[in-house]
């Protein structure tokens, strides 16, 4: 076994400086790297590029990073919900890259598959295609996307081990895997990190070749972002 | 004319047995309530769950488990959860059979923009493109016109595109229309509505063919 478990959130972070590229995984606020975001706050580092699906709300999740101006650019599928990010858009602070979901999923994929592009159907005619290769395969138009480039991503599991074995839960599972080897350093947090040989090898979703470093994280909030329920009656 | 129910009403019409089906926010969201009990279908959320069932009970909600309108929801027995990747290849690959969503635009030719208003505050594409642009089916759920009263089924789209030549068939508060050869097919008019209304709300090339019937709902 190669040990991939760090003490703490810190020493999993150790290397982390201004101007890097990010991964981090979640969609929304399900399944977000919340120890690694808080510990980037407490650091300070400035001016990162930031590949995450959505940015987080005001006040948590890269929101946070954002009220503290850490982020140069941001990539992403969805960034509503955010006053303080319309802001920084709208005032030329901050640089944005939208990508469709899927796009941005395999992106991902690719980086951590060692594919340096492929293509895709998707956002073929619009703006997202602008300025890319396009090519026809059986009568249908694709677009060429590459693999994206990171120094360190951060991903959230739902339990793990020494090795760096990752098991997810529900959809918090998302863009987590796919970010797993995507990027130099991947540091996994996890809710619960359990001894060798606990988790079944049968049921486990990335393999810890993905992963360099991972530690249990001390508090997961898990904030809800739309509440909805239904009536027991 | 319909209300956002009685649209959700005539879209779950187009729902087979046996089809995986992937809801739109907004109004195709509310296709789920109106779906035969005696049909077999699952909902697929594009953030990753297959089998999406209704919202849990109060006290039940998992911050785990939610949909792409990052709802709180459950899952069904025979779900199951995968990464984004893996949805968006169940999508790409056609293994999806009918997509619901809603638009700002829709054109003649099958072209669809609902995603930027340029000068307005950018959200982003989420999943739509991805969708539009390899999904089996597309059914576009809408208004016909805008608030001001305009058409928003045109010959050429005025927004910044997500797709295109990629839907088939839309239905408004107005009508259900084919989209085929360039030009907007009339199937059927709402309850209450004559063809003469819907001529004047569409914009775009409008083929009226024999008797239209009036939905069924």
């Amino acid at each position: 076994m190669i040990n991939k478990k760090v003490n703490n959130v810190e020493e999993a972070l150790i290397g982390v400086s201004n101007n890097m590229t990010f991964m981090l995984g979640g969609f929304g606020l399900c399944g977000i790297p919340e120890n690694a975001i808080a510990e980037l706050v407490r650091r300070g580092v400035k001016n990162v590029t930031c590949i995450s699906n959505n940015a987080g709300i005001d006040g948590f999740g890269l929101g946070l990073l954002l009220q503290n101006k850490q982020i140069k650019k941001m990539i992403s599928s969805y960034v509503g919900e955010n006053d303080e990010f319309e802001r920084q858009m709208l005032s030329g602070e901050l640089e944005v890259e939208l990508t469709p979901q899927g796009t941005l999923a395999e992106k991902c994929r690719a980086a951590q598959a060692g594919f340096p592009a492929f293509y895709t159907p998707a956002g073929y005619g619009t703006e997202v295609a602008e300025g890319k290769e396009t090519r026809n395969f059986e009568g249908k138009m694709h677009v060429l996307e590459m693999a994206y480039k990171a120094d360190f991503a951060f991903v959230k599991a739902w339990k793990g081990d020494a090795a760096g074995n990752l098991i997810f839960k529900g959809t918090a599972r998302n863009f987590n895997p796919l970010m797993c080897g995507a990027a130099t350093i991947t540091v996994a947090e996890v809710e619960e990190l359990v001894p060798l040989g606990v988790l079944d090898p049968n049921q486990i979703h990335t393999p810890g070749i993905f992963v360099q470093r991972i530690f249990q994280g001390e508090k997961f909030e898990k904030r809800i972002e739309q509440r909805t329920v239904r009536s027991r009656s | 004319m319909l209300d956002k129910n009685g649209i959700a009403k005539r879209i779950a019409k187009e729902v087979q047995d046996g089809f995986y089906v992937n809801l739109g926010i907004g109004i195709p969201t509310l296709v789920a309530n109106f779906v035969r009990d005696d049909i077999d279908v699952e909902f697929q959320s594009e953030n990753g769950v297959l089998g999406m069932g209704p919202f849990p009970f109060e006290g039940e909600e998992d911050a785990d488990i939610i949909n792409a309108g990052k709802q709180t929801i459950t899952s069904l027995p025979g779900a199951s959860f995968f990464d984004s990747a893996t949805s968006f290849a169940m999508i790409r690959g056609k293994h999806v059979h009918l997509t619901i969503l809603g638009a700002m635009e829709v054109s003649e030719n099958g072209d669809i923009a609902n995603w930027k208003i340029p000068g307005k505050m950018v959200k982003g594409m989420g999943g739509a493109m991805d969708l539009v642009a390899s999904a089996e089916t597309i059914i576009v759920a809408m208004m016909h016109t805008n608030k001001r009263g305009e058409s928003k089924l045109l010959k050429k789209c005025s927004l910044p595109l997500t797709g295109v030549g990629c839907v088939t068939k839309v239905v408004t508060n107005l009508a259900v229309l084919e989209i085929k050869n360039n030009q907007f097919y009339l199937l059927e008019r709402a309850p209450g509505v004559s063809v003469e209304e819907i001529k004047k709300a569409t914009e775009g090339t409008l083929v009226v063919k024999g008797y239209i019937p009036e939905m069924e709902l």
